[in-house]
Parts: C-alpha cells; structure tokens; sequence
C-alpha cells in the first residue's frame, strides 16, 4: 500500500538554522572576512565586510563609492547636452539605454516629448532594447561564470559582439556611445542597420536557446540558485528594488508597461515576474526578458516609420531649431540658423525653471533622473537614481544566514553595476 | 485616485502645514512647511493612500536663500500607478529633519547619501555613515560652495606617501626620458 510522505524542503536561511543548532557547543568566537573592492565576483569594487559564523554569514556590510567620479556635481557646471558623454559611464554595460533615458529626461523637462518624431521614437527604442540584451547577457555571463559554468560566458560574449557592431554602426563607437542628443539622435540610421539587426535577432534566438539548455534545467545550476536569497514580495518594494530583481519576486511593475513612454504601448511584449523571488527566479526573469526584447526589436524593424532607406525623409529630431542644431549647410548660408548653432553652443538648450523626475526602465532596474532646473542652460542640480545602488542596499538583510559559498550567486543574481551605484 | 486628489487628501488632513499642490510636467508636488513632520507626512501617504514604493530621495542646495536645504521625496504607488513628490526646506542652521527609514527601509541609503554629499543629518536613522566618499572626510561637496576642482585633504594620509613599488624598478621604461637608450629599462640598473 502506497503511503504520502511530507518531504520538507527547507529553505537556504532555514537550513543554516538546522546545522547552527546541531553545532551549538562548537560556537566559537566570529570571524570577519573582507571581500573586494577587487574580487572577481563583485563585479566591479564593490566592498563587503562579511562577519562569519564558521561558514555563515552572521552580518554583512557592503561599502560602496570606490568609483564615486562625482557626476551629479560635474552636471551642474555644464549644458545639458554635455552631460550626455558622462550618461555613457553610469551603466557602463547598457550605454544606449542611458543616453536614451536621459535624452527624455530633459525632454521632459522641455516639454517636448510628446513631439518625438515617430522614427526617432522607434530607433531609441531598438536602443534602449539592444542594451537590454547586452546587459542582460553580461550579467548572465559573469553569474554562470561565477558559479563554474564558464562556457556561458564565452557564448554569450560572442552575442554581445555582434551588439556592439550594431552600436559602432549608429554611433561611431562600440562602448562610449554618446548617441541621443536633446530633441533625437545624432544621426539616422545607417544603410543596412535594420538588416543587420534582423541578422542578429535571428541568430539570437537559437543562441539563446542554447545558453538555457545549458543551465535552465542544469541539475548543478538549479541546486546552487533555487531557494537561495528570496526576496518577498513586500521586501522587495520597501526597498524599492527595481527592473529585474523586482519582478524577480513576483511584483509586476515595468515602467514600459506602466507609464509608457516612446512608442512601447504600440508595441507587444509579456512583462515575465517570478513566483518564488529566489536566484532561479532572477535568473528566468532575465532570460525572458531577452526575448521580449528581440520581440520588439523585430515589430520595430518592421513598423519603423520610413523603412530602412528612409527614402520618405522622416526627421529623426524634433523641428525646433532652438533645441537641435541646424543642419551644417543651413548654418553657413542662414542668418537665423547660424545664430541658433551659436546659443546652442555657447549656452546650451535653454530650459524653462521647474522640476520633474523621469524614470526610464534601463537593463539593471529604475534610472531616474531629477532635474531641477532655474532655466538656462545648465541644471541647478541634478540627482540620478541609479538602479544598482537601490538594489545593492537590500545585501545587509539577504546575506545574513546565506552560506559563505552562495555570496557570488547572490551578487550574480542581482546584477549591479559600479559605475552607476557609485556615480 | 490621481496625483492630484492624493495631495488634496494629505493637505485635509495636514491643513496649512501642506502647500497648494502645484502641477507642472504632468507631476504633483506638495511642499511641507515643517520639516520635522516629514516623517508623519510620509507614513500617512504610505499607509492611507497607498503610495508604497519610495523611488528616491534628493537634496537642493538653494545656497544664498533661507531654507537653504530642500529634501525632496518621490513617491509612488504600484497598486494606483501615482507618483507624488514632497518637498520640504530646512535652514542651515538646524541642518537636520527626521528619518522616514521608518516608513521605507530603502530610505536608508538615500539618506545615508544625503549626509555624505549635502551634510544634512537625519536623526533618528539607524546608521548615519559616511557612504560614497570614506569615513573620515572632512567636506560635502555637492554643497554649492564646494568648487568644483575640489579641496585638498590630508586623507589617505599612509597610502601613497612612499615610493610605489614599481616607480623606478629595473624593468619599467621610463615615460619620456631621453633618448632610446635612457628609457630603455635593460640598460638601467636598479638604483640602491
């Protein structure tokens, strides 16, 4: 006669719990552990003070700003549009995603968003998209690394190749793209862009395929990321985690989705959410989250306003010359466009004095920029929310009672990036 | 329940304490006379109107007029969808207003980054350190009569005081010396 039995599956804290109490007498004095800022799995310099219980950790401190360039400061002291260089190192992985976050921010703050053209609003979304993927591939990358499976790494560095080759195609450069300016983009597509993105879509998918066949159902990957750091769901909102690791654990909140902005509500895609709010769940939300983004990219591709020739001649900026300079050709034959190219240079878009918040959905969670202008040219001050450092202030509660060994599928799972927690 | 109808529910209940909510860019903004009430303020958006999620937590240096400080609190809440931000001034001379770590704990560090870049203190908060620059650091240099080429400091006062161990070794060229044959490292013996 077949009888039910209860297996108890406890989780990783709990099970910490189990063999701290057969230990009892073995209680010693603590030992404390400093890890990084220069450690292979902080990703970065990341600091972190562990205070050990044999291989538990009793307490964790981390300690940022090893790569504070003091960036909200160097804001106030220069346009706008200068500023845009500077959004290209705060997630240094996803460049494209905060030149276009922050291009909107100051679009904002102009007033002028709604005047995006058409075809200028779906290239910034291929952008912000394209990062997504990059930056999600690295992360996933360095996390399997971490954990041994080093060929994921190698594969995945191979797919984030062919984006930066779509990055250098636009913008010149592969890392530092600099590629928004206030009121569009520096420049339109180039002949075969749209192609070649397809190329990479296509080639991405099976790709992908191929990393999950790797770990998703990977005996070795799943017993070192299930159950490990579970984040609750009213954990994870008080401390106001953000993009991934935020869905992770089951809230659904995606800022293209819930304040859309550019063209995402013309757009389909699935906003993926976890149940449990562990690793695993960080890890399946990201991976899901690189194939709704290749589903954008092609609707872009097909619906993109002007094609890939842009033999209609759809603007890519807005119309106002006191925003975006004027075509160099008007500048040397007109009066009225030389005088624009002049303040624009010299004085930068002028901005009307207010204040607003844009929040962007970038790779690694929630950039926002807060802007508080007196008009003119320059920002009075400008705060940038950036989505690691949010992310990072939850390791204090997640660590305590983790294992020595999950620290780097913990750091992994919730992908962070320096540059921009530090600024 | 919009932005709007938010601001007029927590100016009923905090009565002139509140500002008018002002509008601009499609945002709410409510500005709070008293700062040592922001923490009050916070607790009744949380609990009452449901804005749940803290997205950030900002500084104005307004150098030159009184308040010179301005806190500025974001707000949203992911059931409603509504953002709100609340303002509130602070003279230099007090330099100081309550903790909401009580109402969000991501509140922590922000605020931590408020003390470390601006000076304000947050009393009440669990663990007011330093959290960009190092412990020890004697200025807050978003402050706006921090020059923006910054200040010296006699901190790391041991790091780099000596010679660093490979300036001037036998196998590092040297930038700029000379000829070939001077920056060469094989032709140089080590100095003792």
């Amino acid at each position: 006669m077949a009888t039910v039995q209860d297996i108890e599956v406890p989780d990783s804290a709990a099970r910490s719990a189990q063999a701290a109490d057969g230990l009892q007498d073995a209680v010693g004095e603590k030992m404390v552990l400093n890890m990084g800022p220069s450690h292979p799995a902080t990703h970065g310099v990341l600091r972190i003070v562990l205070e050990l219980d044999g291989e538990i950790i009793t307490k964790a401190d981390p300690d940022v700003g090893y790569l504070h360039r003091g960036d909200e400061k160097i804001a106030e002291n220069m346009t706008y549009t200068q500023f845009i260089p500077y959004t290209d190192r705060l997630d240094y992985l996803a460049p494209l995603a905060n030149n276009v976050a922050y291009a909107l921010a100051v679009e904002k703050l102009l007033g002028i968003e709604k005047d995006l053209p058409p075809r200028c609003q779906y290239i910034r979304v291929m952008c912000a998209e394209l990062a997504r993927i990059s930056a999600h591939l690295l992360g996933l990358g360095a996390f399997a690394m971490d954990l041994g499976a080093v060929t994921v790494f190698l594969l995945s560095f191979t797919e984030r190749e062919k984006i930066y080759d779509l990055a250098e195609a636009i913008s010149g450069a592969r890392f530092t793209t600099s590629y928004t300016r206030i009121g569009g983009v520096s420049r339109d597509l180039p002949p075969g862009w749209l192609e070649q993105c397809q190329k990479f879509c296509d080639e991405f998918i099976p790709a992908l395929n191929e990393f999950e066949t790797l770990l998703t159902r990977n005996r070795i990957w799943v017993d070192r990321v299930r159950d490990l750091a579970v984040i609750s769901k009213s954990d994870a909102i008080d401390y106001g985690l953000s993009g991934p690791n935020l869905r992770g654990s089951g809230v659904e909140w995606d800022l293209r989705r819930n304040q859309p902005y550019l063209c995402y509500k013309d757009l389909e895609f699935e906003i993926p959410t976890g149940t449990v709010g562990d690793c695993y769940d960080r890890y399946l939300v990201r991976m899901e989250e690189m194939r709704q983004s290749v589903r954008i990219l092609e609707q872009c591709i097909r619906k993109i306003p002007g094609g890939a020739e842009n033999k209609s001649k759809e603007p890519v900026n807005v119309s106002d010359g006191k925003i975006v300079l004027p075509p160099k050709q008007k500048v040397l034959s007109s009066m009225e466009e030389l005088i624009h190219q002049f303040m624009l240079v010299t004085e930068g878009v002028n901005c009307p004095p207010g204040e607003i918040y844009f929040g962007h959905e970038n790779p690694k969670g929630e950039l926002g920029f807060y802007i508080c202008s007196r008009g003119g040219g320059t920002p009075y001050r400008m705060k940038i929310r950036s989505p690691s450092f949010v992310n990072l202030s939850i390791i204090p509660k997640i660590f305590q009672g983790a294992m020595i060994s999950d620290t780097v599928a913990i750091l992994g799972s919730l992908d962070f990036v320096m540059g921009e927690c530090d600024r | 329940m919009t932005a709007l109808e938010s601001a007029k529910k927590i100016k009923a209940k905090f009565g002139d304490l509140i500002s008018e909510p002002a509008e601009f860019r499609g945002e709410t903004t409510v500005q709070l006379a008293d700062a040592e009430k922001i923490a009050e303020v916070c607790a009744c958006a949380k609990n009452d109107l449901g804005f749940d999620y803290l997205m950030d937590i900002s500084s104005v240096d307004n150098y030159g007029d009184d308040p010179r400080w301005m806190v500025v609190y974001h707000l949203r809440g992911l059931r409603h969808g509504g953002e709100l931000r609340i303002k509130t001034g602070v003279s230099e001379e007090k330099s100081e207003l309550p903790t909401v770590t009580t109402v969000w704990k991501t509140a922590d560090w922000h605020e931590r980054e408020i003390f470390d870049m601006m000076g304000l203190r947050f009393s009440g908060h669990p663990d007011l350190r330093r959290i960009l620059m190092w412990e020890g650091y004697p200025y807050f240099p978003l402050r706006k009569d921090f020059p923006l080429a910054g200040k010296p400091t006699e901190l790391p006062g041991v790091a780099f005081t000596k010679t660093a161990p490979l300036e001037g070794g036998p196998f590092v060229t040297v930038a700029g010396g000379g000829d070939a044959t001077g920056r060469e490292p094989r032709v140089r013996p080590p100095k003792e």
